[in-house]
């Protein structure tokens, strides 16, 4: 009998399978919660207008990298949205689930929203920090998350990197920079969050080195006469591209509504909505003045590629390695 | 066959054990046997190069350290703590009890982010500490500090119904023959408890070696100085090296495997000398 019943319930789950409309799973990083939420009911009521058809949009978040690992071992994302390109590139290399040439299939190199790494400081700017210089002055200590295990903390490091060889310095003068700076570092964490947290509950550090979409979620959190918003002569821009999953779409059949769901990033409405959550928009002319204009970098311009990137400074035996080796 | 059947006083020997082999298979030894697999993919030199990084060598101090230690802090104390559960009787007796083991239950993130708001400069503790040139959170104390933590019920928990079980005319009958009460502790109670105090210090011990959850939020991770292997691991993840994490993985799990061993030789040892009496 009760095996009766159980082939009856996975019946019944089948069925409601194949009638219910397509179910989209995606795969995103740890501080696109807020966003998302906003986000994915905006694009099923879109969806719902133009085909008719209801859509479902799951979630998972976790650390960029894990999420992109979870993906190559087998999680069925239909969707890949991260804040590095680097953890979409693993899964045409590790897994080969996507192209290899999968930046070219959206607008803007498939980057709809980026943020620029910017410093939080505290009310009234004790320290009186203004630019990278500041970072490393006697006294002056900020939280960086760990560049080994967070995207916050290797666009942190880059940023300080290509601060210097903007301005014209060379490679040595960059290095001896980071080695500096890394040193006026108390505490790395392994995130980005736990690095605000570490910065803000703890009161550890005069500066908190993090993404502009993070900072304002924090001082929308906690107050916004408790920081201020400091922003470099010149910074890198972290750029949050996204992707389809071929492997995964095809085989559910539902790349032509994920398709849709990532262009969606890319309209004015998901433009929008990126901006009203910090996130600057990349491609559309969505009024934007509450973003300061800025010099920002990104990591293509100023290093070539992350695989680059990657492979000189954060690599085992790297020169971020190297600047705790005694 | 039949003289070989009636070594065995209960019945279903062969089931038994064909199911306790298939359950530890499946539990323990195939995904560990897939450890070592990954490994495999590097060269033994290649193996060797990474798991003798600096960095790396520098992660086993701490990580085999700091537990060992808190393995003995908990001895000590656990030891205490299930004394005076078992024979004394107070008010709020119940609830102590049931604390013992909330370091069982709770998330050891949550620990770990309770642990270091309290010892942070700025936390409860932390700020009378700080003014003393102590300094628990961020740094290898703070690693100690979250090891305790979480491996403080072992100790009580394996202790406490030996000791339950001890009876106290035993204690009595060596005070009459003139033991003092250093004697008796040591000639009478401690030979009978030793077994259970070895148990618990090596789960205890083995429960530290692997925890990350609670020592990531307090520990700080500085390189060469506050960081745990298992951190080294995810960090190898995070770089997509997973042969490099189970090369890391694999040390960890022979580190563990030869000590925690040499514990059981300790106690089957001592068993043959204090026990079968």
């Amino acid at each position: 009998m009760p095996l009766v019943y159980r082939s009856a319930l996975v019946a019944m789950l089948l069925s409601s399978v194949s009638l219910q409309a397509a179910e989209l799973l995606n795969a995103s990083y740890d501080v696109t919660r807020e966003f998302y939420k906003d986000f994915n009911p905006a694009f099923v009521q879109y969806w719902k207008d133009k085909t008719g058809e209801t859509v479902t949009i799951n979630q998972s978040h976790g650390g960029s990298t894990k999420q992109a690992r979870s993906v190559v071992d087998g999680l069925p994302a239909d969707v890949i949205t991260m804040n590095r390109s680097a953890d979409i590139d693993i899964l045409a290399q590790k897994g080969k689930l996507i192209p290899a040439n999968w930046q070219t299939r959206l607008l803007n190199n498939s980057v709809p929203s980026a943020s620029p790494t910017v410093f939080l400081v505290r009310k009234g700017n004790p320290k009186q920090v203004k630019d990278w210089d500041d970072l490393v002055r006697p006294g002056v200590t900020s939280v960086i998350p760990n560049p080994k295990t967070s995207g916050n903390g290797k666009y942190s490091y880059l940023a300080a990197w290509g601060y210097v060889t903007q301005k014209g310095g060379d490679a040595a003068k960059a290095r001896q920079f980071v080695t500096e700076l890394f040193k006026h570092v108390p505490v790395l964490d392994t995130g980005g969050r736990g690095a605000t947290t570490t910065f803000a509950q703890r009161e550890i550090g005069d500066v908190l080195v993090t993404f502009e979409n993070e900072v304002y979620l924090l001082q929308k959190e906690l107050g916004e006469d408790k920081y201020e918003v400091v922003y470099p002569s010149v910074t890198v821009l972290a750029e949050n591209p996204v992707s389809l999953v071929d492997k995964v779409v095809d085989k559910k059949g539902t790349r032509k509504v994920a398709q849709a769901y990532l262009e969606f990033h890319f309209s004015p409405q998901g433009q929008a909505l990126a901006a009203k959550h910090y996130l600057r928009p990349q491609v559309s002319e969505v009024a934007q003045p509450s973003f300061k204009k800025l010099h920002t970098f990104t990591v293509k311009q100023a290093f070539g590629s992350w695989t680059e990137a990657e492979n000189t400074h954060f690599s085992d035996g790297g020169i971020f390695d190297q600047i705790y080796q005694k | 066959m039949a003289s070989q059947k009636k070594k065995h006083l209960l019945p279903g020997f062969g089931l038994s054990l064909g199911v306790t082999l298939v359950y530890l298979s499946l539990i323990v030894l195939i995904p560990l046997a897939a450890v070592f697999l990954r490994t495999t993919e590097l060269s033994w030199h290649e193996f060797w190069a990474v798991v003798t990084t600096p960095r790396v060598v520098a992660t086993y101090k701490l990580t085999f350290g700091a537990s060992l230690l808190a393995a003995v802090i908990n001895l000590v104390f656990g030891l205490l703590t299930a004394w005076v559960l078992v024979r004394y009787q107070f008010v709020g007796k119940k609830i102590l009890d049931a604390l013992v083991d909330l370091p069982f239950a709770l998330p050891t993130a949550v620990a770990g982010i309770a642990l270091t708001a309290i010892y942070a400069p700025n936390g409860w503790l932390g700020q009378w500490l700080e003014p003393h040139g102590i300094k628990v959170a961020f740094t290898p104390l703070g690693v100690v500090v979250a090891l305790t933590f979480i491996g403080l019920p072992f100790v009580v928990r394996t202790v406490q119904p030996v000791l339950e079980d001890f009876s106290a005319e035993a204690e009595e009958a060596a005070a009459s023959l003139g033991a003092n009460r250093w004697q008796t502790f040591y000639k009478i109670i401690l030979p009978a408890i030793w077994p259970a105090l070895l148990t618990g210090f090596s789960l205890a011990f083995a429960r530290a070696v692997g925890e990350y959850g609670s020592v990531i939020f307090i520990a700080g991770n500085m390189p060469m100085i506050s960081e745990i292997t298992p951190l080294m691991i995810i960090t190898k993840l995070e770089q997509y090296d997973y042969a490099g994490a189970t090369a890391i993985a694999v040390v960890m799990l022979v580190i563990s495997f030869v000590l925690l061993l040499l514990i059981n030789l300790l106690q089957w040892w001592s068993n043959h000398r204090h026990g079968n009496k």
